[in-house]
């Protein structure tokens, strides 16, 4: 071990596992993305119904309404999951006690996408139910690969936005400004894969695979940068 | 106003002189004197607003991303490349708005749309949303340094974001086959006046950029000692505190 | 068996606190004016005075989590200009929040900031015990606790994470009569086996008893109270 890590105590890894088993444990207990998150997402999958009014265009669209509702779930979750830190002051106390940022990120990062994976999973059945859409088995490959990626991606993000604009004034609003933007790519490319998986539009399986690569890129590229830019961010 | 608070130089003055030539020669040129295109009429003056404005703005961009790159880096670091950054982001959200703008209606007079999903439109629109947050985060308070690491941090998040936004829209769009509209200054068949006002235009934006982002950037540095210099008074005030409450 | 672990300077006579004209700032306005203070291992000492004194900022600072604008300070012999990052994880500071997760109960929360440096379960459960906090309450979750039971499972963190310098900002606030004598206790207890304590309060006398020393903290410099 480093000396840095011996005066620590704890490694990365060690930090990073045991903030995501307290994330998870948290949720355990609150069951706010059971309970709140996730009726959110299926009240606007029901409301783009309401608002698009036509069996055949929501089917034609279901892939892109899946990720927009996942999307506006995403900055409720990440909101919350920093609620939880500042709420009793513990981000501060986790700086304060020198545990490693990137360890931190890390962890909250994983918690993160495991809620996301329960949701998009939810959000992909409600596609199927409300809007119709189909699924071969070579298409659930695909599907699979890519809500793993592309959640991935927006766990990173979502994190290291949430954690720059944690605690801050106007934090609310400040978060979806810096995060829609951000999470485009996700977009275009989950729903183009997704679009293939689901065969909308007589698009093929195979056409969706270089969408992955994208997505792939995007949750590789701000995972490090996350892990790495966590600290100065949240320091003083 | 003393040397010191003046935030001009004789440089400055001297490169605002020329801006101001330029922009009348640009003017003149542009609107009077250069030759209509023949496809798109009078419509194509707009080029001479709108194409040094786009290039302005992803200068203005990759200046704010190496200034904050320097500062960051610990043997350049200085709160200078932090003012850089912000007075380049304002300055350049600035030359972003007119970009849209003149794009938008430059498509709205040439083809009847204002705007299209077009790779570089898209990612300028990206950019200017980017760089809107950027300024937020720059104004939520908080020592000098913690401002200059937050925005520096967001600063090199957005070089990877903007790219990674403008591959995505345009392999999008190769699944449209939309027409490439890019091309839109390639249609205008440039003869050597329009290239030389379209270069002026370029060369007069640039240096207007210089010239606002110089005088920003120290009107910055003077609210940041306006702060620094209280903290001297302040401490006296302080000190001779402590010494009336104490007796 | 001490609580106190693996500290870097056992049984020197090397302060905990030594602080020489210190000077901190809150964005431009400068907190601590040259503040000059020493604290020895195992004092509770009492930091009194106004509010706006700089109580909270020389806390802060002692935690390595403010910077040194100008003067020198080490803490627990850790360079505050230059390194204030390394001490903060072997002092444990507790202001107005508690720094706890209050859907998780107090085992868990303690267990957390435990296994931030790698504390046993029988530590963690020393620690809940010592403060008075085994039992049935253990089990609750930190939203359903009292005030002052809330404070020493922060407390109680501090020991699991076996913390050599502790900092606590009003730690009395909030609790009622029996709070605060608990408080005391697990003070008086944690000093005893071998923490040193720093304590910024209003209540000048319940402190006075259990602090080993008094300084007054004056509008961003600090004085000695004598005879305490």
């Amino acid at each position: 071990m480093t000396s840095q890590q011996r005066l620590t105590g704890t490694t990365v890894i060690g930090t990073a596992r045991l903030i995501a088993a307290k994330d998870l444990r948290v949720e355990l207990r609150s069951r706010v993305l059971l309970n709140q998150v996730l009726p959110f997402a299926l009240i606007v999958m029901v409301m783009f119904a309401f608002a698009l009014d036509s069996d055949a265009v929501l089917e034609r669209v279901a892939p892109g309404l899946v990720w927009l509702a996942a999307l506006f779930s995403t900055l409720i979750m990440v909101s919350r999951s920093f609620a939880v830190e500042t709420a009793d002051g513990a981000l501060d106390q986790l700086r304060s006690a020198g545990v490693p940022a990137m360890g931190i990120f890390i962890g909250k990062m994983m918690a993160l996408m495991a809620q996301l994976v329960v949701l998009v999973t939810l959000l992909i059945i409600a596609a199927i139910v409300l809007y119709r859409a189909e699924l071969s088995w070579s298409g659930s490959v695909l599907l699979v690969t890519t809500g793993l990626t592309a959640t991935c991606g927006l766990a990173a993000v979502g994190t290291l936005y949430g954690g720059l604009a944690a605690g801050a004034k106007g934090r609310e609003t400040l978060l979806p400004l810096l995060l829609l933007p951000v999470v485009a790519p996700v977009l275009i490319g989950a729903t183009r894969a997704t679009e293939s998986a689901f065969g909308t539009r007589g698009v093929s399986t195979s056409q969706g695979w270089p969408w992955l690569g994208l997505l792939a890129v995007f949750a590789v590229l701000f995972s490090v940068s996350g892990a790495v830019a966590l600290g100065p961010l949240l320091d003083d | 106003m003393s040397k010191d608070q003046a935030t001009s130089t004789p440089f400055t003055k001297g490169l605002g002189f020329f801006v101001l030539l330029g922009m009348l020669l640009l003017i003149i040129l542009g609107i009077f004197v250069s030759p209509a295109d023949v496809n798109q009429g009078e419509s194509v003056r707009i080029m001479y607003a709108h194409v040094p404005g786009a290039w302005l703005a992803y200068l203005a961009f990759i200046v704010t991303a190496v200034s904050s790159a320097a500062y960051l880096w610990k043997r350049t670091r200085s709160l200078t490349w932090d003012r850089i950054a912000g007075a380049s982001a304002e300055v350049g959200v600035l030359f972003m708005g007119i970009s849209l703008v003149t794009g938008s209606l430059w498509g709205r007079l040439t083809w009847g749309t204002y705007w299209t999903w077009d790779a570089r439109l898209t990612t300028t629109a990206f950019l200017f949303v980017t760089y809107i947050g950027y300024l937020a985060v720059r104004g939520l308070g908080g020592t000098h340094q913690q401002r200059a690491r937050r925005s520096a941090v967001l600063a090199l998040l957005a070089v990877l974001e903007i790219p990674l936004v403008h591959f995505s829209v345009e392999f999008w769009n190769t699944l449209h086959q939309k027409a490439s509209v890019a091309g839109r200054g390639t249609n205008v068949e440039m003869n050597g006046l329009m290239l030389f006002t379209l270069f002026l235009g370029v060369v007069v934006f640039t240096l207007m950029y210089v010239w606002l982002v110089l005088h920003r950037q120290r009107s910055l540095m003077l609210e940041d000692m306006l702060d620094d210099s209280g903290l001297d008074n302040a401490l006296n005030e302080r000190r001779a505190e402590a010494t009336r409450v104490g007796n | 068996m001490s609580t106190v672990a693996h500290g870097h300077n056992p049984a020197s006579i090397e302060p905990v606190v030594d602080l020489c004209d210190a000077v901190a700032v809150l964005g431009s306005f400068p907190a601590l004016a040259g503040v000059t203070m020493t604290v020895q291992r195992g004092e509770i000492v009492l930091l009194s005075g106004p509010n706006g004194a700089g109580k909270t900022t020389l806390l802060r600072l002692c935690a390595g989590l403010v910077a040194l604008e100008r003067g020198q300070g080490r803490v627990l012999g850790v360079d505050l200009t230059s390194d204030r990052e390394l001490v903060r994880h072997r002092v444990g500071m507790i202001g107005h929040s508690n720094g706890l997760y209050g859907d998780l109960t107090v085992t868990e929360n303690v267990r957390f900031w435990g296994r931030t440096v790698g504390a046993s379960e029988s530590e963690i459960d020393l620690a809940v015990s010592r403060m008075g906090l085994d039992g049935r309450l253990a089990h609750l979750p930190v939203s359903r606790l009292s005030a002052g039971q809330r404070r020493r499972t922060a407390l109680a963190g501090l020991v699991a994470r076996r913390a050599e310098l502790w900092l606590l900002d009003e730690p009395h606030a909030g609790l009622d009569a029996a709070g605060r004598d608990e408080l005391d206790d697990v003070l008086k207890m944690a000093a005893t086996a071998g923490a040193t304590v720093i304590v910024a309060s209003h209540e000048l006398e319940r402190a006075g008893k259990l602090a080993t020393r008094q300084v007054e903290v004056i509008a961003g410099q600090v004085r000695e109270i004598a005879g305490s």
